[in-house]
């Protein structure tokens, strides 16, 4: 029974393992690139939940000082996560772009069609 | 001068006449005169030295400290002393056989044939005034990369190929085996530094002294300690001035000479006679003494046959290296000099029929003696010498080194040097006997004539050294003397 | 001079990053060049007053924007980064004047100016990382210098350059995404990100929750190794190097790995070396094993590759096995032969990656077989090949043979000799590949293909020889290499559990 309790009283960090996975995953077994970029995308999501959830504290609010309140959730995973969502984001955009000149320059996203024309000239 | 001057000029001659050389790459006269002002500047300068030694000094110079301990410095001694004269010399001879030779063949690409020789020979006059085995190792493999051009010079596939063979050998065991002796040697006694009775006594016990000697012995290829000789038949292919200099003289004795110097600075006579750690070495080098004559007496090649006496003439030297006592550590110092002049002038001779007649095969000599008098008689006066009959130098050394193994009580040794000599009577003798007594194969040698003067002159002048060396012999003993019992 | 002074630390990241800024909005190459060029030639005089500055008064710690760590951002110079900031920065401003004809070759007009920017940007990424003394901080100047180096590498003229810069990106960012969950988790048992911070608290916290610490170290192990390209983790490298315009290969080979590898370090060295006792643990193990595969593997790859930039690519991936081999080691010459080789080897690959810039410049090629001769019609050009070549090999001499014997006293001090005779065998490997383009540059006879080329300008030439000279120098004159590193590797040595 204690194994359960344990999982489901951190169901918080197994949707952030499972997402991790998942994205890992698709990222290693899509041969798709853009579907790779998706992937990539989950997977750097999940690091985003790693980060905010411990933040959090039940009952807590927001860090304003005031009398009527003596619990305060952690501010600075948001501050940090603000930060990583724009990596994220450049990353995912840099990707894209550089995807869609591969799609220009070999005429598919697929890796094992890239390899063979390369392989071919 | 101050020797201190002395040797930093020493070695920075040749490097500087290196960097002239190809100034005058249009101008072949000026360039060759450039060559024999370097090699007789150095030799000047060497003999300078000599007084200044042999009263006892042991001058040396400091570069540079490259990490606390372990320096670029250099520092001579009674056995350097020797190395360097013996290569400084027989550089100015082979410079001039290297003129006839190069132009007589009318080979291609002589300017950078000239940089590398003086490279080489800067990096060979920089071992033997090595101060530690730093300083030693820098020059070692300076050495065996600036022969590397030299060796394939004719830019042939077999060249290449054996200019691979050469620089694998030679690099692959000095990198794998040499390297982590030393590393080893810093580690265990926490110096470098040549010091007279050694620098591992009472810091490694019998067995890791006896492994360190086989790191050593293996490691320096340049030696040719079976099995690490393949390099030397195959550097064959050179040009005949290289194999002469480089490969009976500055090269192979460079690898012997780094032995001795190994035996006598870095384990001392002592350490090695008390643990016994050299006994197997002594069977080695018997063993390679014997083993590199028959081969040698196989070979139809004439070069291929001088190679493989080489091979047996430097274990000569290792022997003298591995009986550990004065008298044969004498033999060795000895036997690196007057093998060198014998040696060279058999290669000088080897070259002058091939610029003569182009011929390179020894059943291809028959009666070739007539009409090649001065080369054919000097090959024999060199021949003598290496067999070590007297009145010719290597007959000190043979002796020295049998008076050392009876001493010491490897009288099985003495049997190894006696059928040796005999065997050097057959793969040598059989040469000249052929040249001179039997008749030419096609009836009549037409149209060949003695090669020409500058080929001649020198290998003339390097057969008389044999005999002289018999002679000045108290004189060498006299300089080498210095090393083996002056405790400084 | 004194106003400036106290804020050199955040002046070595501002300046490249406003350079950057500055780069974008031009639009021609010649003066992006001029501004990349002016940027890195200031970098190298901050980098070497720190380190001075360092080394007769202890580290300096900078408070960014005025708050106090471990609260606020702090930039922390101490020996180990102060040397390798004088590095990047150093690389930086010998190689900016070979960029300005190599880029102006590969690259079209358009995308000239857009390079500089993305160099002064990767700049900045890698002086940041260095100089920061905050681990998400890290992270953002990771980011950075990562996302400009994608470019870079992308604008390379074959197709293959964007195959490569998108595997990279991939790779990258799951490195950099492992690197910031082992910051997680450090944060959470530590509650701070501050370096000097975390090392003191995480004692307690592997004191309690040893499992965490571990899975911290092990994140934190994978993120970087991916980044600096450990062995098998190196897949990356290769293609980018090998596609990328010729100025990005020789800029990154000789910094993005090593400010990796400089992270590493500090991971190892001062935060989780001196909290708990990490040479108990299997990590040093694994990695002087993986380091001894990178040095043998890919040597023997680089044996059989056919374009020299690749197989100097591969050969990159056995140096970073060297140095890797010395944070396995973690012992005083071992740590020490690893810390010089970041130096050495930089030095010595950048001068290799040059030359063969300068080949391309030349012939329009870089496959062995149509350099024939080359040596020939480039005398300089090669013998600055040869002479790095030859610091590859680590012939004595030169500065790779002082890298090989510090790592060498190291695998002794450790007991393991039979590893000396494994780094001296891996060298062997290096004389094969090196001397395979040294005997057809050399020793063949020049192809009819090259009869034009000659030796490239001079502002793309001196670099080059400046860089053998110092492969050279190096070899004779350890005080600024293996002196620094030996007094930092003591330090680092001397802090650990």
């Amino acid at each position: 029974m204690s194994v359960l309790e344990t999982v489901l009283g951190h169901y918080d960090y197994v949707i952030t393992m499972f997402l991790m996975m998942a994205g890992l995953y698709i990222v290693v077994a899509s041969g798709n690139m853009v579907k790779k970029l998706i992937g990539l995308s989950i997977f750097q999501t999940s690091v985003y939940l790693l980060y905010i959830e411990p933040g959090k504290i039940t009952g807590g609010t927001a860090p304003i000082v005031d009398p009527a309140f003596s619990v305060y959730s952690n501010p600075l995973p948001h501050v940090l996560i603000l930060t990583a969502i724009v990596v994220g984001v450049a990353t995912l955009a840099l990707g894209l772009a550089l995807v869609a000149r591969i799609n220009e320059a070999y005429g598919t996203i697929e890796e094992d069609e890239i390899f063979d024309r390369d392989r071919e000239s | 001068m101050a020797p201190e001057t002395l040797i930093t000029l020493a070695i920075l001659t040749p490097l500087v006449g290196a960097l002239v050389i190809p100034l005058f790459h249009d101008r072949p006269n000026l360039r060759e005169t450039v060559t024999l002002v370097t090699a007789g500047t150095l030799l000047l300068i060497v003999v300078n030295l000599l007084g200044p030694v042999l009263a006892g000094g042991r001058p040396e110079v400091t570069f540079v400290e490259v990490v606390p301990g372990l320096s670029l410095a250099f520092k001579v001694e009674p056995l350097g002393m020797l190395f360097s004269l013996v290569a400084s010399s027989l550089w100015i001879l082979n410079s001039i056989y290297s003129i006839g030779y190069m132009r007589g063949n009318k080979e291609p690409r002589q300017t950078s044939f000239y940089v590398c020789f003086a490279v080489a020979l800067g990096s060979t006059i920089g071992l033997a005034f090595a101060k530690n085995l730093f300083t030693l190792f820098l020059c070692y493999e300076a050495l065996t990369l600036s022969t590397y051009p030299l060796v394939t010079h004719k830019a042939t596939d077999e060249a290449h190929r054996a200019g691979r063979l050469y620089l694998l050998l030679l690099l692959g065991t000095s990198l794998l085996l040499f390297l982590p002796a030393i590393i080893a040697t810093w580690a265990l006694a926490g110096t470098l530094d040549f010091t007279p009775g050694g620098i591992l006594g009472g810091k490694a016990s019998g067995l890791v002294i006896g492994v360190l000697l086989a790191l050593y012995v293996f490691g320096i290829g340049k030696a040719a300690v079976m099995p690490m000789h393949f390099w030397l038949p195959a550097a064959m292919v050179a040009p005949t001035p290289v194999s002469a200099l480089l490969h009976a003289v500055a090269v192979v004795k460079a690898g012997v000479f780094t032995v001795v110097k190994i035996v006598l600075y870095v384990f001392g006579l002592d350490v090695l006679s008390t643990t016994g750690a050299n006994t197997w070495l002594i069977y080695l080098a018997s063993g390679c003494i014997l083993l590199a004559s028959l081969i040698a007496l196989s070979k139809d090649n004439l070069k291929a046959r001088l190679a493989y006496s080489t091979v047996s003439q430097l274990a000569y030297v290792v022997l003298g290296a591995a009986l550990a006592t004065t008298m044969s550590l004498e033999g060795s110092a000895i036997q690196i000099a007057t093998h060198a002049a014998g040696k060279i002038t058999l290669f000088f001779c080897a070259g002058a029929i091939y610029v003569a007649t182009h011929r390179t095969e020894v059943s291809q000599l028959d009666g070739l003696g007539r009409a090649m008098p001065f080369t054919f008689f000097a090959f024999l006066l060199g021949s003598l010498s290496i067999i070590g009959i007297p009145p010719f130098g290597g007959t000190w050394s043979k002796w020295m080194l049998a008076l050392a193994a009876a001493d010491s009580g490897h009288l099985v040794v003495v049997g190894v040097l006696m059928v040796s000599s005999l065997l050097n009577v057959g793969y040598l003798l059989s040469i000249v006997g052929r040249a001179f007594f039997l008749p030419p194969r096609d009836g009549v040698v037409t149209g060949i004539k003695e090669a020409p003067v500058a080929c001649v002159v020198p290998l003339s002048l390097s057969a008389l050294a044999c005999v002289v060396l018999f002679f000045q012999i108290d004189a060498i003993q006299a300089l080498v003397a210095g090393a083996l019992t002056s405790p400084q | 001079m004194t106003a400036v002074q106290p804020h050199l630390p955040v002046l070595q990241v501002v300046i490249p990053l406003l350079g950057a800024l500055l780069a974008g909005l031009l639009r021609r190459g010649t003066s992006g060049f001029a501004l990349a060029l002016a940027v890195s030639w200031l970098m190298p005089l901050i980098a070497v007053a720190l380190l001075c500055q360092v080394l007769t008064g202890g580290p300096i710690s900078y408070h960014l924007g005025g708050w106090p760590p471990p609260w606020g951002i702090e930039y922390r110079v101490d020996a180990l980064n102060g040397f390798v900031l004088v590095l990047v920065s150093t690389i930086g401003a010998v190689g900016m004047p070979f960029s300005y004809r190599s880029v102006a070759l590969e690259l079209e007009p358009r995308q000239q100016a857009w390079f500089y920017c993305m160099y002064l940007l990767c700049l900045t990424g890698l002086l940041g990382i260095t100089v920061t003394g905050d681990a998400f901080n890290a992270f953002v100047f990771l980011e950075i210098s990562s996302l400009s180096t994608y470019v870079m590498i992308a604008l390379g003229r074959d197709r293959r350059a964007l195959l490569s810069s998108y595997q990279y990106l991939i790779m990258g960012t799951i490195g950099a995404t492992f690197y910031i969950i082992g910051v997680g988790f450090i944060y959470l048992l530590t509650g701070s990100l501050n370096m000097v911070d975390i090392s003191a608290r995480l004692g307690a916290a592997w004191a309690s929750q040893p499992s965490a610490v571990i899975a911290a170290l092990a994140f934190v192990t994978v993120g970087l190794s991916l980044k600096l390209a450990l062995f098998p983790l190196h897949v990356w490298l290769p293609n980018a190097y090998a596609y990328a315009p010729s100025f990005t290969t020789v800029f990154l080979s000789a910094t993005a790995t090593k400010v990796t590898i400089y992270l590493l370090i500090r991971y190892y060295f001062t935060i989780f070396g001196v909290s708990i006792d990490f040479r108990a643990l299997p990590i040093t193990e694994v990695i002087v094993v993986l380091s001894l595969a990178a040095m043998f593997i890919a040597s023997l790859v680089a044996v059989f590759e056919q374009n020299v930039k690749r197989m100097l690519a591969y050969s990159s991936v056995a140096q970073i096995g060297y140095i890797t081999l010395g944070i396995g080691l973690a012992d005083q010459a071992g740590l020490t032969g690893g810390l010089v080789h970041i130096v050495n080897h930089a030095l010595m690959k950048a001068a290799l990656f040059m030359s063969m810039g300068a080949v391309f410049y030349r012939v329009g090629t870089v496959n062995l077989k149509d350099l024939a001769g080359i040596g020939r019609k480039m005398p300089i050009t090669m013998a600055a090949f040869t002479v790095a070549g030859f610091g590859l090999i680590g012939t004595p001499g030169t500065s790779g043979f002082i890298s090989k014997w510090y790592l060498a006293l190291g695998a002794f001090e450790r007991g393991w000799w039979w590893l000396v005779f494994l780094i001296v065998a891996s060298s062997l490997i290096a004389v094969v590949y090196v001397g395979r383009v040294l005997e057809v540059a050399w020793r063949r006879e020049p192809s009819p293909a090259i009869a034009e080329a000659s030796d490239p300008p001079l502002t793309m030439l001196v670099p080059i020889v400046l860089l053998a000279a110092a492969t050279v120098y190096f070899g004779f004159f350890t005080e600024w290499t293996a002196g620094v590193a030996g007094t930092v590797a003591k330090t680092l040595i001397g802090g650990l559990k």
